[in-house]
């Protein structure tokens, strides 16, 4: 019972921060609610008894990324987005964007609702509750990470390699001038 | 009382006593720091408040209670009023998952022993990592919200400080839990009792001196402390991202920094310096006194360290981090596979 109503009540955080970045005009807002909402996605792992993804989630994406986002929107001292500036004649704000904008998420609608009808039973397409403790431990995790995903796990490192040298490229071609 | 109730009720205590060390723990170390100050400056330090100023933390609490909220006029207000907040919760969270005593019955009264630490998490590594990690929200929030160009250097400083740091921090823990091939600090610590050759304790310590030194290193940097405290560079940033605060908001970023101290210093005991472990006290059931010495001892280092030290400059303090410090712990993470390898193969 306890369980039940703790999972709605991460769910209504998760869902209401996540629509709530999206209401903001204030670019810093809308971090804080980003990390709200990734707070409580990381709870709902715990309840899934995952522990190493939920404070994976944490590390990963509250902790690193989102401290970045931070870190440029200070730097730049993104405006906020007043009423005024926010016009007809903003490109979103043009009815053919609009309306190509409508049409995917109207797909997104779609894809998820068939997604979710596919997998009525939850229990029967993770396995017990046993099971996916053990399949998401650091062990496993780590195990399948460097055999069977090995060649995509080194893919990624380097393309993150390649987006990092990228950028002190960029950065450093400003400063020769 | 049934076992179930009187099980209950001691787990509370637990917390409730965790909680309440904390809360102290930030103002004897005002005290002591003050103290020690004094000491290593030849002078008294605070002595005019309680029999040898042992009363100074009260009443520089109760002053500050006193004291007038200010708020700048440009200030963010929910930011502002949110960025302490973050600060001293996080502290206080990240403390949840640290353990600080072997399991007990309590002389007997219980019949399966109870875990000294609010939670036992099993991968308690990372998640005290997380959550201080959370931290550095509040220092940059102040910073931004307050609407100060000191604030907001102080803000900026201390987030690209705490990224640059963290990742020596995190390889430094990373070679550790090799070791000990266990994420739960429980168990790194159950691993290093014993002794080798009847009197070396089995220590981290002594197979990760490298590690320990850049963790504490990285500690000190990403707790903001001299001669790392760039984000409150007095000198440069009148005092950084707390400068526009006052009162009761502001005692909570000190107290966040101290709090914080603990944490690190606890931590460092758990993996590297045996936890509770000890000599004849653990077998009385009081090895929880040696954790508290071996925290204590790390905690006058650290304050040792901060007037002892001058403070860096900037670029020396990426430059340090990026090009020393980071590559030292991943060389290090490296030997340390090797090591284990070998010696397991």
């Amino acid at each position: 019972m306890p369980d039940t109503v703790l999972f709605y009540v991460f769910s209504a955080v998760a869902i209401g921060a996540s629509l709530l970045v999206i209401g903001q005009r204030n670019p810093m807002y809308s971090i804080m609610l980003l990390i709200a909402s990734f707070g409580a996605l990381s709870a709902l792992y715990i309840q899934l008894d995952a522990p190493f993804v939920a404070v994976a989630q944490i590390i990963v994406y509250a902790g690193a990324i989102m401290v970045l986002f931070l870190f440029v929107v200070m730097l730049l001292n993104a405006p906020q987005e007043d009423a005024a500036q926010w016009d007809r004649a903003h490109p979103l704000r043009r009815p053919g964007v609009s309306r190509f904008g409508a049409m995917l998420a109207a797909l997104l609608t779609v894809q998820l609702v068939w997604a979710l009808l596919r997998v009525n039973d939850g229990s029967a397409a993770v396995g017990a509750r046993g099971d996916v403790a053990e399949l998401t431990s650091v062990r496993s995790v780590g195990r399948v990470l460097f055999t069977d995903y090995v060649f995509a796990f080194e893919a990624t490192s380097i393309l993150i390699l390649v987006a990092m040298v990228g950028a002190v490229v960029l950065a450093a071609r400003e400063e020769q001038r | 009382m049934d076992q179930a109730t009187l099980r209950f009720v001691i787990q509370l205590g637990i917390i409730g006593l965790t909680f309440f060390m904390l809360i102290n723990a930030s103002a004897l170390l005002v005290l002591a720091e003050r103290k020690i100050m004094g000491f290593m400056q030849q002078r008294y330090g605070p002595y005019l408040v309680g029999p040898h100023g042992l009363l100074q933390p009260l009443a520089d609490i109760l002053k500050l209670l006193f004291k007038e909220e200010l708020r700048p006029k440009g200030a963010d207000k929910w930011l502002f009023t949110l960025a302490p907040m973050i600060s001293v919760t996080a502290a206080f969270a990240a403390f949840a998952a640290v353990p600080w005593g072997a399991e007990t019955t309590f002389f007997g009264l219980l019949d399966t022993p109870v875990k000294l630490g609010v939670a036992d998490v099993n991968v308690a590594v990372l998640v005290v990592f997380a959550i201080t990690s959370m931290g550095v929200y509040g220092i940059v929030l102040a910073g931004w919200s307050s609407n100060s160009k000191y604030s907001l250097l102080g803000g900026l400083r201390s987030s690209a400080q705490m990224i640059s740091y963290e990742l020596a921090y995190a390889t430094a823990l990373a070679s550790v839990i090799m070791l000990a091939g266990s994420l739960s600090l429980r168990s790194v610590v159950d691993a290093q009792a014993g002794y080798w050759f009847g009197f070396i304790p089995r220590w981290y310590l002594f197979l990760q001196p490298v590690g320990f030194i850049i963790y504490v290193i990285a500690g000190v940097a990403e707790t903001n402390r001299a001669p790392f405290d760039f984000p409150e560079a007095e000198q440069e940033l009148v005092a950084g991202y707390n400068t526009e605060y006052s009162s009761v908001r502001f005692a909570l970023f000190p107290q966040a920094e101290y709090i914080n101290m603990t944490t690190m210093s606890a931590v460092a005991t758990d993996l590297y310096l045996g936890g509770w472990h000890g000599p004849l006290l653990e077998r009385w059931g009081l090895g929880w006194v040696w954790f508290l010495i071996k925290v204590g001892v790390i905690l006058f280092a650290y304050i040792w360290v901060r007037w002892t030290v001058p403070r860096y400059r900037y670029d020396q303090l990426m430059q340090f981090g990026w090009k020393w410090l980071f590559p030292a712990a991943v060389l290090n993470l490296i030997a340390t596979a090797a090591f284990i390898l070998y010696f397991n193969a």
